[in-house]
């Protein structure tokens, strides 16, 4: 490796340099042509750049929604998968049921990340992460009913006393039929 | 956790299929089952005396088996086990290919065939009266063709057909008070002469032809003395008796016109005679022997009615009968005791000064004394005549002696076992003791390799066979060391001729016996028993490096006063630490749960006068069970009065200079049932060492029921008195089955049930909350079971999940019985076709695992049946959620699935009882029945969900994860060599 970049490395015979330095007005070896004003095109990419910036923050900002919107379809999905591997504990209906409870708890612990690429000043992240974040708790939410409808919850009162070791007796007796 | 255990146990549930078969491949036989056969103490032996060359003797035994035993190497040919109620009262050989068997009281005669033990014929003798039943078989000479066999029997004399069993005739002494003796067939002769006394004084003679049944003469002559009873044949026409004060010796001569009488006193003719005589069967003609307290003498007969004493010997001795061995000669044997060496000495008949043989043949001390000899002759290579005897000795083993040697011994003292516990095998260590079973690498290596072709199907038929033999004598299983999972334990065993073995549960071999001192005949104790057994010591963490020991109980006599008798011995070693006769008798013995300080269990043993005495008798254990005395009662189920009656106990016994381990009892309470009505037959309680994992059950739709959990709880089965016989003795009418569980601490009945129309007997076991017997139902005339179910309403209404989250609740604090918890009973019947010997019920070391019922059927095989076909939740349609939890849907009849007989092919002939042992693997448990047989095997009643299997191969496994290491190693060098070309291109 080290090897192949080395010869890589000197190996480079030209080179084309790309750097625009024109602006700078020490290299301004050539004049501007006639009827080129610098200035303007400055002050019309400024102002470009903000409408752009406008736009980009408008883009950003609805994406953060479709963002924060896209749980629910996952959850009408689970929803879906859920009613379809009923309500008896097998292999399946266990699966289903855990990975619906993973996924929000994954998405969540992600919330930052998730937002990241919509990150802006302009751009308010909070509500599209309130809702994110919501539908995420609904997921879970659901991932949980489901689990207690498979009777995995320990909801009732057989789940606490199902190893309750039984209580000890004060007295003894012992005895029976003589020996013969 | 408890979800989790949840979870498991419906994984478990979804892994095992919906129904639980239980059983063996063909493969699997004898991996962790063995099975002995055994015959009992023999009682008579007779040699087959035709020159076919098979060298076979048959013998019948206590145990009312009639076997035929290969004289090379003690080995069962054939065996035919009659049942307890049909006890052999003789055997003789008849035709020389038939063996003939009188049974029941004289009764019954059969013939079996001799070289297979098929039956010939049956006939059934009738009667007026019970008698002493006689067997004679016509040993006439070869010319004349008789046949014939004379039976005594319900005072007729019968002459039956040895060909077919047709009784030719039959001659009836009903009228008469006659008490037949004997029945004197002379060889050679027609006549039959029937001897006998009627009342105490008159001695009565017919003679009989013996071909029609003919009286010819009746002869009755009065004695001026009474009779004992003990008659003895000395000659052709004489006999010795003996008179009721067991001092004097008449001999009888019978023969001549006039019956005569001569009276002989003992004291006459041995010197410093004190005590009454017992008469020993004659040897031979012309000699007789009588016993006095520990000295046997030989008296001669001389031809006018002489009697002279030949010898006198104060060693043991026992006599052989006669073995007529040439066409003039006859023999007999004697076998005499000296130190721990036997003599064995074959005389001749009529010279009685000579030895023809003289043997001495060191036995074993654990054997006792020799109680029995039957000789046989053979012919040695130089056509001289040579002897061998089969000797019977106290402890009911069999021993063939021969050429001053043992050539073979049978153990068949554990035919009759009398009570089964089990110990630990000692802890491995350095120094201890360790059958040298264990074998090298190479051969560990091989067997492996061997299991591994095996298993990916590589193996030749040899290998198979190989792979098989190496299975079945697993060193594993009979290591005399402790394992992981507590499969391999002693089965410590009290047979009834007093002795005690220890078993080894990996294979069934013998570590050690004991012939337990305390157990045997003596001036003190005359008719010792050993009754049972009782786990001593058993070391935990408190005292690891004692031994443990067993505690044996027994009593001189049958009465319930007699003395009693106790004795200790080690586990490992099968010393007798010390054992003492009692100056109490034994009643009950109640193991407390509590033990001292060198982890001996504290007992208590109630005598006859209701007097408790506590065990072991320390200051130490006094002062452990003074702080408990309020808490301790006994109970006592006086089957014959129809009461059961509670005790208290209260310190210091009134009237009594005993110490402080003496306690006096006080009764509390009393359950009388009413004697016209009831009759107790059968009374159950929980196993002590059972363990309960959990008090609540759970029920379809998370539902919880408190079970009624109480180790103080006696389950009584009272039928009719009139139907207490057996089935078909009372009518539908006048039969019912009532049943109870009663309190024993309070003498609360919590519950009484009728079964009307139901008939004894019954069988039933006992566990965790429920009961399950066994009964007759004669309206439907099917044999019937039924489940009870008890549930603690009072608790019932911890319900509320936050009081049990925060742990709010009392169900865990200890109860008294004096509470008076509400119990709610539920209870189901069902069809069963099997008749019932025993029933049993699995346990298992935490009691997770669920419960198997193990049934001893009448054909002496053991059954398991699943506890959750008795349950009385079923119902015809369960619900979904009934279905989910394990419910099976109701029908009548429980199913009987042949996989599920534990004894597979076997027999375990004469099933007595099914002992159940928890290993220390939660799913396993271990099961010993014994009968005749003995039979041992382990269970798994929810399969081995936490072991892996026998045959999981090891080898496999670890072949797969090296190829996978392998693998890996391989492909990762591949890669890298093929991103290098990449990079290079």
């Amino acid at each position: 490796m080290e090897k192949g970049k080395g010869v890589m490395g000197s190996g480079r015979r030209w080179a084309v340099d790309f750097t625009d330095n024109s602006t700078a007005p020490s290299s301004r070896d050539i004049p501007d042509p006639p009827g080129f004003t610098r200035a303007s095109i400055d002050q019309d990419d400024s102002a470009l750049s903000k409408q752009k910036k406008d736009a980009e923050a408008n883009w950003k900002s609805q994406k953060a929604w479709e963002v924060a919107q896209a749980p629910f379809k996952n959850l009408m999905m689970m929803g879906f998968m859920m009613w379809m591997a009923g309500s008896t504990v097998h292999l399946f209906s266990i699966g289903i049921t855990f990975s619906a409870l993973w996924q929000p708890i994954s998405a969540l612990q992600g919330v930052g990340k998730v937002f990241e690429p919509y990150k802006d000043s302009k751009v308010e992240l909070l509500g599209p992460k309130l809702l994110f974040i919501a539908l995420n708790l609904g997921g879970l939410a659901l991932g949980v009913w489901k689990l207690n409808t498979l009777g995995l919850l320990p909801t009732h009162a057989s789940d606490w006393v199902s190893s309750l070791p039984p209580a000890q007796e004060v007295e003894y007796s012992g005895g029976g039929i003589p020996l013969h | 956790m408890a979800t989790a255990v949840r979870l498991l146990v419906l994984f478990l549930l979804f892994l095992s299929s919906p129904n639980p078969i239980l059983s063996l491949y063909e493969d699997q036989v004898g991996l962790m089952d063995w099975h002995q056969q055994y015959i009992g103490k023999v009682r008579h032996a007779v040699f087959h005396t035709q020159k076919t060359g098979r060298k076979r003797v048959v013998v019948y035994t206590e145990e009312n088996v009639l076997a035929s035993l290969d004289l090379r190497h003690g080995e069962i040919f054939w065996r035919r086990v009659l049942g307890t109620n049909d006890a052999i009262d003789g055997i003789d050989i008849a035709l020389g290919k038939y063996v003939i068997t009188l049974s029941s009281g004289g009764s019954i005669l059969r013939a079996w065939n001799l070289p297979n033990g098929q039956m010939v014929w049956e006939s059934s003798l009738q009667g007026p009266k019970h008698s002493k039943a006689l067997l004679s078989v016509e040993k006439g000479s070869k010319s004349k063709k008789y046949n014939i066999v004379i039976v005594l029997s319900r005072g007729c004399l019968h002459a039956v057909s040895s060909i077919d069993g047709e009784v030719l005739w039959k001659k009836d002494f009903d009228a008469q008070s006659l008490e037949i003796q004997q029945v004197i067939q002379l060889p050679g002769s027609d006549f039959l002469y029937v001897v006998g006394f009627s009342g105490s004084s008159l001695f009565e003679v017919y003679q009989i032809n013996a071909k029609n049944g003919e009286m010819l003469k009746h002869e009755i002559a009065s004695f001026s003395g009474d009779f004992s009873g003990e008659l003895s044949l000395v000659s052709s026409e004489m006999l010795v008796a003996l008179d009721a004060t067991g001092s004097s010796l008449i001999t009888i001569s019978f023969h001549s016109e006039q019956i005569s009488f001569q009276q002989a006193y003992i004291s006459h003719l041995v010197e410093g005679f004190s005590g009454p005589a017992m008469m020993l069967p004659s040897p031979v003609t012309g000699i007789f022997a009588v016993k006095i307290n520990t000295v046997t003498v030989f008296i001669e007969v001389t031809d006018k009615g002489k009697l002279e004493v030949l010898d006198k010997t104060e060693q043991p001795t026992v006599i052989s009968d006669a073995l007529s061995f040439s066409e003039t000669q006859q023999a007999f044997a004697l076998v005499q005791h000296e130190g721990n060496k036997i003599h064995f000495i074959v005389k001749l008949a009529d010279n009685w000064g000579s030895n023809l043989l003289k043997e001495t043949i060191e036995l074993d001390q654990q054997r006792g004394l020799v109680h029995k000899v039957f000789i046989h002759n053979y012919i040695r290579t130089d056509r001289s005549h040579g002897f061998r005897a089969l000797v019977v000795m106290e402890d009911h083993s069999l021993l063939l002696l021969q050429q001053g040697a043992v050539v073979w011994s049978r153990e068949d003292g554990l035919a009759s076992i009398v009570d089964v516990t089990t110990s630990e095998l000692p802890v491995y260590k350095e120094g201890a003791l360790v059958a040298k079973v264990e074998h090298n690498l190479f051969e560990w290596l091989k067997g492996h390799w061997l299991k591994l072709k095996g298993t990916l199907m590589l193996a030749s038929p040899e290998d198979v066979a190989a792979i098989q033999r190496i299975r079945l004598k697993s060193s594993e299983k009979s290591k005399m060391t402790r394992d992981h999972n507590g499969f391999r334990k002693f089965l410590i065993v009290l047979t009834r001729g007093g002795k005690l073995f220890a078993l080894h549960t990996g294979d069934g071999q013998i570590v050690w016996s004991v012939l337990l001192h305390s157990l045997r005949y003596s001036d003190r104790c005359q008719h010792p028993m050993g009754v049972n057994l009782y786990q001593w010591q058993v070391p935990h963490h408190r005292a690891m490096d004692e031994n443990p020991s067993v505690l044996i109980v027994g009593r001189c006599g049958q009465r319930s006063d007699a003395q009693g008798v106790i004795s200790f011995v080690d586990t490992y070693t099968g010393r007798e630490l010390r054992s003492f006769g009692l100056v109490h008798s034994i009643a009950q013995v109640i193991p407390l749960p509590f033990t001292d300080s060198t982890e001996q269990c504290l007992h208590l043993i109630i005598d006859a006068d209701k007097h408790a005495h506590l065990y072991p008798k320390t200051p130490e254990a006094v002062g452990i069970f003074q702080s408990e005395l309020s808490k301790v009662y006994w109970y006592s189920v006086e089957a014959d009065n129809g009461i059961i009656r509670g005790y208290g106990l209260k310190s210091g016994c009134v009237g009594k200079e005993a110490g402080e381990d003496c306690f006096d009892t006080r009764e509390l309470w009393s359950v009388v049932f009413p004697s016209e009505s009831e009759k107790i037959i059968a009374t159950v309680t929980r196993k002590p060492n059972e363990v309960v994992h959990t008090q609540a059950k759970v029920v379809a739709d998370q539902d919880v029921m408190y079970k009624y959990l109480s180790k103080n709880l006696l389950f009584v089965a009272t039928v009719a008195p009139k139907a207490s016989g057996e089935i078909g003795s009372a009518t539908l009418e006048e039969s019912w089955l009532i049943v109870y569980l009663i309190d024993t601490v309070t003498g609360r009945i919590l519950h009484r049930m009728s079964h009307h129309g139901s008939h004894g007997p019954v069988h039933a076991v006992f566990s965790e909350n429920w009961v399950v017997y066994h009964y007759f139902n004669l309206r439907a005339h099917r044999y019937e079971m039924s489940v009870i179910e008890i549930y603690d309403q009072s608790r019932a209404e911890n319900k509320d999940v936050w009081k049990l989250v925060l742990g709010k609740h009392n169900l865990t604090l200890p109860i008294s019985l004096y509470s008076r918890a509400e119990a709610m009973t539920k209870s189901q019947s069902y069809f069963i076709t099997h008749s019932v010997k025993t029933m049993a019920v699995t346990l298992t070391a935490k009691g997770i695992t669920s419960k198997q019922l193990l049934i001893g059927t009448i054909g002496d095989q053991v059954l398991a049946l699943d506890k959750r076909f008795l349950d009385p939740r079923r119902t015809v349609n369960p619900s979904q959620a009934e279905r989910e939890e394990g419910i099976i849907p109701l029908t009548d009849t429980l199913p009987i699935i042949p996989q599920s007989y534990i004894t597979h092919a076997l027999k375990v002939e004469g099933l007595r009882e099914i002992v159940i042992v928890p290993a220390k693997l939660e799913s396993t448990t271990l099961v010993f029945a014994h009968g005749v047989d003995l039979f041992f095997t382990r269970l798994a009643p929810s399969k081995t969900y936490d072991s892996l299997t026998e045959d999981f191969s090891y080898a496999l496994l670890l072949l797969t994860i090296v190829a996978l290491v392998a693998a890996i190693f391989v492909t990762w060098v591949l890669s890298e060599r093929k991103d290098l070309q990449e990079k290079w291109r």
